[in-house]
């Protein structure tokens, strides 16, 4: 049983959240992690969530709110279900980058930061990820994917595809 | 999963359980793991202090400050708890090490930790990974548990009567808050705002109490310094720049990859012979050495050995082991854009001289790079930057500022060409991903 009598968070997460506050010695500490994780569950960090999030670790929310705009991963809206992260950074570029990014908006047809109308793809240019060794690099959500060449992300973008076809199909 | 490479050249000391399961315990265990915790708690403080001073061990974050002083700036005695803080924010372009120790060997960065805490006489431990470093947040907090279950982190570690906790911690995107003092807020719950210094973390860091704050590589080393001698690898390295460390090579190399080298190998060597070459045998133009805020070097610049020092006397920085080569095609221009762009983007905005610094010379590299660049840009743009340095509250804003001047002094004709609103010559030569968007 949570510590919030009324949570928005499935069980394990909000028990989660009950022991990460107690792990610090302020409970504030918990903040970023929290937003992050409350985000992977819920997709975005919505009123609602920043609401709860600002009761648990006894701040306001317009704090809550002032954390979040400065983090370049927390976001308020939803993304698409594979968020396609390009890194462009200059290893990246030195090794095809920029074409990446462009291979991406041409296939997914969106621009940076927008999400395809299905909502299954959202596409952000990013700063370097830590895989300049292994470039160019692109990160789906928590996922990386290295040394790629526009044809094995042509293949990486309709493998996210059929994966989430299956899925539907209640497959695997 | 990042890809391990290897070279003849190689001296593994803190890549040496690489690829060997290290991960699980057991392994590291069988692999000499957590010996060096326990001759550090019979050394104490002061003991093992002076083998950290011994071994010239230098922060591997990007300033090299010497570890074992940097500890001994601690108070003996502080009213307020004090805490261990490892520096996993890994985020200068062109740096991807820490990952790799996290991914294979994160009980060193823990047993590292616990060694600085003795040091200190701290009783708490962070260790903050980069929020994009998810899958190896589960795999540090799953290495915490085992090392918490054996009873070498909690009450009485190793039965010596010391309690000694360590929490993971992740961030959510922010290269700032790799900066020191941001780094504390950032695991205070707050926005990345660097602090005011002094007071140094050393005596006023996280909650108020004196901190200690390594790089993840810097943490990761100690345990093989007590495991192998102070003395013995101080040797491996040059004069004062004790050691190995992990170089990511990236670019326009044939076989980049992340190679541990002794402090002081010679990057011509390391670039032609460890990194085989640039790729596909074209000519070599340009070498960032440490990282995006290091200041570029020229072809006949590069005969120099890879420490600190010899670095620091050829005009630029040993950073944070990023070495980022650049062939004949790349357009220096569109490059200088490329990390302007990132510190515009990164600059958290505090201080005027970073902020309107950094967005006034992306604006002019942008219209300079797209053909609209008059001749008095060039300048202004070194004035402009030479003027933020130093002028900053954190050095994010000379990070920016020393890669732009290097650029603008040792490639000025390039810029030249660029005037005039002629079309940029450089990147046509190459593929269509170097041309202007
Ligand atoms: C803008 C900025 C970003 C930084 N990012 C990192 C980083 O990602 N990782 C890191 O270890 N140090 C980073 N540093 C350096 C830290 O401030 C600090 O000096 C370092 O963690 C100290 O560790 P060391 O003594 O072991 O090198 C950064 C510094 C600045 C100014
Ligand atoms: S130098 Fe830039 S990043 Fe650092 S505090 Fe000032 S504005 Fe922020
Ligand atoms: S520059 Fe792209 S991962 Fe580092």
């Amino acid at each position: 049983m949570s510590a919030e009598t009324q949570t928005l968070f499935s069980p394990g997460l909000a028990a989660r959240f009950d022991r990460m506050v107690t792990l610090y010695p302020q409970r504030r500490s918990a903040l970023v992690p929290m937003l992050l994780y409350a985000q992977d569950e819920m997709g975005a960090l919505n009123d609602a969530v920043i609401a709860e999030v600002a009761s648990r670790v006894g701040i306001s929310e317009l704090e809550v709110r002032n954390v979040i705009s400065y983090y370049s991963m927390l976001h308020t809206k939803p993304r698409g279900k594979y968020h396609v992260q390009v890194c462009t950074n200059i290893s990246c570029m030195l090794r095809g980058g920029n074409e990446l990014f462009a291979r991406c908006k041409e296939k997914l047809k969106i621009e940076n930061r927008e999400t395809t109308p299905d909502g299954l793809f959202s596409l952000e240019e990013v700063e370097c990820i830590g895989a300049c060794s292994w470039a160019p690099a692109v990160q789906v959500n928590y996922d990386f994917h290295e040394n790629l060449t526009p044809e094995s992300l042509d293949a990486l973008l309709d493998q996210y595809r059929t994966q989430n076809g299956l899925a539907d199909r209640g497959g695997r | 999963m990042a890809y391990l490479v290897s070279h003849p050249d190689e001296v593994k000391v803190v890549s040496s359980r690489f690829g060997k399961g290290a991960a699980s315990i057991e392994t590291y265990l069988a692999l000499d793991g957590y010996s060096s915790a326990r001759k550090a708690i019979e050394l104490g403080s002061d003991g093992i202090i002076a083998e950290m001073k011994a071994s010239n061990l230098r922060g591997r974050g990007g300033a090299g400050f010497p570890t074992g002083l940097k500890w001994s700036f601690v108070p003996k005695q502080s009213a307020k708890p004090k805490y261990v803080l490892l520096n996993g924010d890994e985020s200068e372009p062109g740096t991807c090490k820490d990952r790799l120790i996290f991914e294979h060997d994160p009980h060193s960065a823990i047993e590292g930790v616990i060694i600085a805490g003795l040091a200190i006489g701290a009783r708490m431990g962070f260790i903050y990974l980069r929020g994009e470093y998810r899958y190896l947040l589960t795999i540090m907090e799953r290495a915490i548990d085992e090392a918490y279950a054996h009873g070498f982190l909690g009450k009485n570690i190793f039965g010596s009567g010391i309690d000694f906790d360590i929490r993971s911690h992740t961030g959510a995107g922010a290269y700032e808050v790799g900066e020191e003092s941001a780094l504390m807020e950032s695991l205070e719950g707050k926005r990345g705002i660097p602090r005011i210094r002094p007071p140094f973390p050393a005596v006023v860091g996280l909650y108020g109490g004196p901190t200690v704050i390594n790089n993840a590589e810097t943490l990761a080393t100690v345990p093989h310094v007590f495991r192998i001698g102070a003395a013995e690898y101080a040797k491996i390295g040059t004069e004062r720049n004790g050691g190995t460390r992990l170089f990511c090579l990236s670019g326009n190399v044939e076989r980049p990859g992340v190679y541990e080298l002794p402090m002081g190998y010679n990057l011509k060597k390391m670039i032609y012979e460890v990194g085989g070459g640039i790729a596909g045998g074209r000519a070599l133009k340009a070498v960032v050495p440490g990282g995006a805020s290091t200041p570029v070097l020229l072809p006949e610049e590069i005969d120099i050995g890879m420490d600190f020092d010899q670095v620091g006397k050829a005009g630029s920085m040993l950073g944070s082991g990023g070495v980022v080569v650049l062939d004949d095609r790349v357009c220096i221009v569109e490059f200088a854009l490329r990390t302007m762009r990132f510190y515009q983007h990164e600059s958290c905005g505090w201080c005027i001289p970073c902020r309107e610094g950094t967005d006034w010379l992306k604006k002019t590299l942008t219209r300079f790079h797209a053909g609209g660049g008059v001749a008095k840009d060039i300048d202004n743009m070194r004035y402009l930057a030479e003027n933020i340095m130093g002028r900053t509250l954190c050095p994010l804003g000379d990070a920016a500022a020393m890669p732009t001047i290097g650029f603008l002094k040792k490639f000025r004709k390039e810029f030249e060409d660029h005037l005039d609103g002629k079309p940029c010559a450089y990147a046509e030569q190459g593929d269509a991903a170097l041309a202007p968007a």
